[in-house]
């Protein structure tokens, strides 16, 4: 890939001749005038999506029969590229005999697919795959206003990259499943963010309600605070090991043998002791403790004392616990 | 037939540049650094180009001409150099400069904000040009540096440079301008518009990509962006490239001259004007920023309901190359900050086509553009959504 984008290619030469045809003859392009709809006894339907001042627009005429729900004449304007125009065209040519039911599932991907020249290769490049999605869209503007619907009720989940086409339920799926950390990781497991980037992060060309950065973040966040409370029910039900406690969950861990087997004994002597820190030096645990009271200058908390401890602490949390009082 | 329109992003080689240049690759190769006479023979044509590179922008013998790879590297070197020297070596904080710059300049102040510099960028007015008592409006006792554009690549506007670098001399304040856009199509003097530091590219003026020029006024200089060797008196290390050196100052000889500055203003003007009339003839086309005090060989247009982009597409179909600065047809899909700077009508915010000629178009190749553009107009505007019928059923939401 480094050496590919070194040199800006022209992204006219990566179009497929399918589309070149298409932007300088569009076979499609016009309009359907009522009296047209009328001689063939259809319903004239006329969607708009996009606008100027955006850089893309589009305008779809329908003529639909309305016993069978099927759209006998398809045409289209449009303001925009080449991609634009050619992918209007075939948006266009696509609809045609079809039922509106039917049309309202073509997607930008058919569309893309329709205009390649032989199955595997683009047919326009990355950073062109958006100027397909209005072709997508219009489709379901046209199809709303058949039935009298929102547009929305056709979408049935958040669509996140419009050019790839992946909910956020996928992307959010994925970067848990397979545990990614990275945006790029994310593209690479479900292309989101490959084509036009918009949905990457803020500042791209077109603005979106929720970005690929955002949904990294969100379920990053969830999935970290899962593995705590995980880990605290864990900790909590006694089977979570030593090793995979947190600093806090290891200190209670072994307060609460100190308070039960070891400092009553202290006590009785008027002593006691504090936990300074637990260090991992594994396969070891080193405990630093410092002794109080009478305990502090006892010629047995170096030895006697000291290994009553540990061999508690070994016992009862982990083998690899050594105590070290300073 | 082809005809090429796009001289402001390049142009072609003037072939007496490539006359000069040809004897440095295969005959006259030396170092120019080294004791012997192959390094020594270079050198004769070497001055030559820097008489022709200082006197083309009325320079001083005592001001330095330093020879760079290009624009974009020279005005580095100037907001990077002025960065470290005055800002983080000093007491200034800011930088002024405009929010239709090139990228070499926009791109570098923004990395200059990611790094704690405070930096004001000043809008054009309606007609795209940036009025000079902004920057009085805005200098600072602790700024750095202002940097602002001779011409604009989009539009050709011509800024007042001259008010402007009386306004930074009053405040004592260096000021920097990308010439880049001006050299050739307008008389740049240094010296009567108080500028400290200009940089230039050659192959905007008929000579080699790959090679620019820096001017910094005696007193000057700067922390170099490149270290190394002692060439270009140590201001910009590296072996300089003789052969774009000596093409660069043939061109800009060339391109400079009273008589050069004549053609462009007398006949390039005239064909631009040519081109532009006859596209105006067309209902709905407009040019942005108005036709005052441009660049002789630039017009930016806009043809309502025509997307940039596909106008380029049939244009180029045609043989024909010019530009658009519209979103889609950039790679990273960035919208023009020209079009956008202006406040245009938002609906021609991507309806902008820039044709820019050079002293090598001919008046046959205007007619043929124009031919070509109409037809143009008429099949996109055909295929528009903006010229679309609209049925009485049926409201518009375009």
């Amino acid at each position: 890939m480094a050496k590919n984008s070194l040199i800006s290619g022209s992204i006219w030469d990566e179009y497929s001749n399918q589309v070149v045809n298409r932007m300088n003859n569009p076979k499609h392009q016009g309009e359907i005038t009522e009296e047209r709809a009328a001689e063939l006894g259809a319903k004239l339907i006329v969607a708009d999506f996009g606008a100027e001042s955006c850089g893309d627009a589009v305008r779809l005429y329908w003529a639909v029969n309305e016993e069978t729900d099927v759209i006998l004449e398809s045409k289209f304007k449009s303001f925009g590229c080449g991609t634009a125009i050619a992918s209007s065209d075939v948006m266009a040519e696509l609809c045609i005999g079809k039922k509106v039911d039917e049309a309202v599932k073509i997607t930008n991907i058919d569309v893309e697919f329709a205009l390649r020249d032989n199955a595997n290769t683009p047919a326009v490049p990355p950073q062109k795959m958006h100027c397909s999605v209005m072709a997508y869209d219009v489709i379901k503007k046209a199809a709303a206003e058949y039935k009298g619907v929102d547009m929305e009720s056709f979408e049935t989940e958040v669509i996140v990259c419009e050019c790839a086409r992946v909910s956020l339920g996928t992307i959010r799926e994925v970067i848990r499943i397979n545990d990614l950390t990275t945006v790029e990781q994310i593209t690479d497991y479900t292309k989101a963010g490959a084509f036009c980037k918009s949905c990457i992060r803020p500042g791209g060309h077109e603005e979106k309600d929720i970005y690929l950065v955002d949904i990294l973040a969100d379920v990053r966040a969830e999935m970290a605070e899962e593995k705590m409370k995980s880990a605290a029910d864990a900790s909590a039900a006694g089977t979570l090991s030593f090793e995979k406690m947190t600093l806090v969950q290891r200190i209670k861990a072994i307060d609460s043998v100190l308070d039960s087997d070891i400092r009553p004994m202290l006590v009785m002597d008027g002593g006691n002791m504090e936990i300074i820190d637990i260090k991992e030096n594994l396969p070891h645990f080193d405990l630093y403790i410092r002794y109080l009271g009478s305990c502090s200058g006892c010629s047995s908390g170096s030895s006697g004392t000291l290994y009553a401890i540990e061999s508690v602490l070994q016992q009862k949390i982990d083998e690899n616990i050594r105590v070290l009082p300073i | 037939m082809e005809v090429y329109l796009d001289n402001n992003a390049t142009t072609v080689v003037d072939p007496k540049v490539y006359e000069e240049m040809k004897p440095f690759f295969c005959d006259i190769y030396g170092n120019p650094n080294s004791l012997h006479k192959f390094g020594s023979g270079t050198h004769p044509k070497m001055v030559e180009a820097l008489n022709f590179l200082y006197a083309g922008i009325n320079a001083a013998d005592e001001d330095d001409v330093i020879i760079t790879a290009n624009a974009t590297e020279s005005n580095n070197t100037v907001i990077k150099g002025i960065w470290i020297d005055k800002i983080l070596n000093g007491d200034k904080k800011h930088i002024i400069t405009s929010e239709v710059e090139h990228p070499a300049i926009t791109a570098t102040c923004k990395f200059l904000e990611s790094q704690g510099v405070a930096v004001t960028y000043l809008p054009v007015n309606e007609d795209g040009v940036l009025e000079a008592s902004l920057v009085r409006d805005f200098i600072k006792e602790d700024t750095a540096l202002v940097t602002i554009m001779w011409a604009n690549n989009e539009t050709g506007k011509i800024f007042p440079i001259k008010e402007i670098g009386a306004i930074c001399k009053e405040f004592g304040v260096p000021f920097h301008t990308d010439a880049t856009q001006a050299i050739g199509k307008v008389t740049v003097d240094v010296q009567d518009c108080n500028v400290d530091y200009l940089s230039f590219s050659a192959h905007k003026f008929h000579g080699p990509k790959g090679v620019g020029g820096l001017y910094i006024r005696k007193g000057f200089g700067l922390t170099p962006l490149l270290h190394g060797g002692e060439q270009m008196g140590g201001l910009r290390a590296g072996t300089v490239d003789v052969a774009s050196m000596v093409g660069m100052g043939w061109a800009m000889k060339l391109a400079t001259s009273t008589m050069a500055i004549a053609y462009e203003k007398n006949h390039v003007s005239k064909l631009r004007d040519k081109l532009e009339n006859a596209i105006l003839e067309l209902p709905e086309t407009v040019v942005i920023g108005g036709k005052d005090n441009r660049t002789p060989n630039t017009t930016l247009i806009s043809f309502r309901g025509v997307e940039g982009e596909s106008m380029l597409w049939d244009l180029n179909q045609n043989g024909i190359g010019a530009s658009t600065g519209s979103a889609c047809a950039s790679e990273d899909l960035e919208a023009n900050p020209v079009m956008n700077a202006f406040g245009s009508d938002s609906e021609l915010a991507h309806t902008g086509v820039r044709f820019s000629l050079s002293r090598f178009n001919t008046e046959e190749q205007i007619d043929y553009a124009i031919n070509v553009i109409k037809n143009a107009v008429t099949r996109l505007r055909g295929i528009s959504s903006s010229y679309a019928y609209t049925p009485s059923c049926h409201k518009s939401s375009l």
